[in-house]
C-alpha cells in the first residue's frame, strides 16, 4: 500500500518537470508553449517548485502533529530530494543561460550580487542534506546529530525566500506568499520547542 | 530526426510569423491603398515605408513575443498580464495635453496632432533593465518632428511625459505599486536626437495597446522603462522631471538610464542579456550588452561631460 502511494507521489512530484520538458519540445517545434522568454519561464518555474517542495517538506511534521497521521513522514525524504532536484535544474539553467558555462563570471556574479549569493547559499546548504538522506547516513551519524544537521533546511528555505524577495522589482505579492507560509511553519516549530520548556519550568 | 530537419532550413527562408498572421491585413491595406491612390490620397505609411538607415539587421523578435511579454504595470506586474488586461483598452478618442514652456500649449485630439506627420518604421534593439532584449520594428515618427511642430520656448530644457490616468481601464493603477501616472522625461537634446521615436504601433501598423498604443516613447540607447506608454500629457519644463522609477527606487533607477554594461544595477549585473528571438536554443547563449545598446555613434556626444556611473 505505502509502496503504491510512494510511486504515485513520486510521479506527482515529477509532473512539473515533465510539463517543462513538454514545453521545451513544443517550443523547439515552433509553438508558443513557454511564452516569449522560455528560459525565464523555466527558471521561474523551477525556482517556484524548489520553494514549494521545501515548504511541503517543512509542513510534514506540523501536519503529522495536527492530524496524527504518522505515515506522512515516509514522504519527507522524497519531497526534500525533489526540492534538491529542482534546485539542480534551477542552478544549471542559471549557469548556462547567464554565463554560457563560464565559471569565472558565474563566481563573480555569486560574489557580488546579494540575491545570487543567498540563492546559491540556499542551494549549497541542500547538498549535505541530499547526501545524508539515506538510512545508512542516519545510523552513521546517529539520530540526534543527523537531526541537527537536517535543521539546515530552515536556513535553506529562508535563503530561498530572501533570494526571491531581492529579485523582485517592486511587486512583492508572490514572494510574500512564500514568506508568510515559511513564517507560520517556523513559528510552529518554535512553539513546539518553547512550550514543553515553559511547562517543565512551571511544573 | 524531425527536429534536426527543421533546423536545416535557414530562418531567412521562413515567412515571418507576423507576415503570415497579417497576410489578410496586408492584402486589405494594399487594396485600400490602391483605392485611396485612385482618389488622390497619400500612400499609407505601412505600405510605403522604406528601410530606415537606423535599422538593425539582427533577427526580429516575432510579433507573438513582442505583444505578449510586456512590462506595463498599469495592466499587471507579470509580463504576461498586459496582453490579457489591455485587450479592451480604447485607443480612440485620445487627447494629448501639451503644456509648459511651449508656444502652442493646448489639448489636442491625437489625430489632429499627428496630421501631416509621415509615419515610418524603425527596427531597433530594445534592452530591458531586467536583462532581456528584443529586436522590434516600431511604427511611428521621430519625436523631433512633433517637437518642432509644437515650438518649445528656448527656456525649455526638459520634456516630461505622462501616461493616462484611468483606473477603469488600467485596474492596477488602484494599487500604489508606482506613483501614478507613470512619468518619464528626457533632456531636450535627447528628445531631439535622431533616434528618439514616438511609436504608434509595431510591425508596420497601429497598436496593440500592450505595446503602448496609441502613442509611446522609444529611446533605444536607454533601458526599456524610459519608454513611457499611452502618453496623455507632454510638458516642456526647465526642471529635470522625476520619473516613476526614480521616485520608487532612486538608488536603482536614474534619470538617464542609458544602457551600460559597465554599470551594474545595484542587485544584478548588466554585462549580458538574453535576446528573445522566439527560439529556445539561441536563447541559451547570453549575448554581451553593448554600450548605449549599440547606438554609441548617435548618442555619445550628448554625454561627453556626464559621469554615467553617477548619472545611471
Amino acid at each position: 500500500m505505502i509502496k503504491v502511494a510512494k510511486v504515485l507521489v513520486f510521479l506527482l512530484c515529477l509532473v512539473p518537470f515533465l510539463l517543462l520538458v513538454r514545453g521545451v519540445v513544443l517550443t523547439m517545434r515552433g509553438e508558443f508553449a513557454l511564452g516569449a522568454n522560455p528560459i525565464e519561464t523555466i527558471t521561474h518555474s523551477t525556482g517556484d517548485w524548489i520553494l514549494r517542495f521545501l515548504l511541503i517538506t517543512l509542513a510534514i511534521t506540523p501536519l503529522r502533529a495536527l492530524t496524527g497521521w504518522t505515515g506522512l513522514t515516509r514522504f519527507r525524504r522524497m519531497t526534500g530530494l525533489f526540492a534538491f532536484f529542482y534546485s539542480i535544474l534551477h542552478f544549471a539553467i542559471y549557469w548556462v543561460s547567464k554565463f554560457g558555462l563560464s565559471w569565472t563570471e558565474m563566481w563573480q556574479d555569486i560574489a557580488t550580487h546579494l540575491y545570487v549569493t543567498v540563492g546559491f547559499l540556499g542551494f549549497v546548504l541542500m547538498i549535505p542534506l541530499a547526501i545524508t538522506s539515506t538510512k545508512k547516513w542516519i545510523t552513521r551519524l546517529g539520530g540526534k546529530r543527523w537531526q541537527k544537521l537536517h535543521r539546515l533546511i530552515y536556513a535553506s528555505a529562508i535563503c530561498g525566500v530572501l533570494h526571491y524577495w531581492w529579485l523582485v522589482k517592486l511587486d512583492f505579492t508572490y514572494p510574500l506568499r512564500y514568506a508568510v507560509v515559511l513564517a507560520v511553519l517556523l513559528l510552529f516549530r518554535m512553539w513546539t520547542v518553547v512550550r514543553p520548556r515553559l511547562q517543565t519550568k512551571g511544573g | 530526426m524531425l527536429i534536426k530537419k527543421a533546423t536545416d532550413i535557414p530562418s531567412s527562408e521562413i515567412t515571418s510569423e507576423s507576415l503570415y498572421r497579417n497576410r489578410r491585413e496586408f492584402i486589405k491595406a494594399a487594396s485600400a491603398t490602391l483605392g485611396a491612390a485612385a482618389i488622390g490620397s497619400i500612400l499609407p505609411a505601412e505600405v510605403a515605408a522604406a528601410a530606415s538607415k537606423y535599422d538593425t539587421t539582427e533577427p526580429k523578435t516575432p510579433l507573438a513575443n513582442v505583444t505578449s511579454y510586456n512590462n506595463y504595470y498599469e495592466f499587471g506586474t507579470d509580463k504576461g498580464d498586459p496582453v490579457i488586461n489591455a485587450a479592451g483598452f480604447k485607443l480612440r478618442p485620445w487627447r494629448i495635453t501639451v503644456s509648459g514652456m511651449v508656444k502652442k500649449p493646448a489639448t489636442y485630439a491625437i489625430d489632429d496632432l499627428l496630421k501631416g506627420i509621415t509615419m515610418e518604421d524603425r527596427i531597433y534593439r530594445m534592452r530591458c533593465v531586467e536583462r532581456w532584449s528584443m529586436v522590434i520594428p516600431w511604427h511611428g515618427f521621430p519625436l523631433a518632428t512633433l517637437i518642432n511642430k509644437l515650438e518649445p520656448l528656448p527656456s525649455a530644457k526638459f520634456i516630461k511625459f505622462q501616461t493616462v490616468l484611468d483606473q477603469d481601464q488600467m485596474p492596477e493603477q488602484r494599487r500604489p505599486i508606482l506613483h501614478w501616472p507613470y512619468t518619464e522625461g528626457l533632456r531636450m537634446d535627447e528628445a531631439m536626437n535622431e533616434l528618439t521615436f514616438m511609436a504608434t504601433g509595431v510591425y508596420g501598423k497601429e497598436g496593440p495597446p500592450q505595446n503602448g498604443a496609441p502613442i509611446r516613447l522609444v529611446t533605444p540607447w536607454k533601458y526599456g522603462f524610459k519608454g513611457v506608454k499611452a502618453i496623455q500629457k507632454i510638458e516642456f519644463t526647465d526642471k529635470m522631471p522625476v520619473s516613476a522609477w526614480m521616485e520608487a527606487a532612486p538608488n536603482e533607477y536614474g534619470f538617464y538610464a542609458t544602457v551600460n554594461p559597465n554599470v551594474d544595477h545595484p542587485r544584478w549585473s548588466q554585462a549580458m542579456e538574453t535576446r528573445l528571438t522566439g527560439g529556445i536554443f539561441d536563447q541559451i547563449r547570453p549575448i554581451k550588452t553593448q554600450m548605449f545598446n549599440g547606438y554609441t555613434q548617435y548618442v555619445e556626444k550628448m554625454y561627453s561631460t556626464l559621469d554615467l556611473r553617477r548619472n545611471f
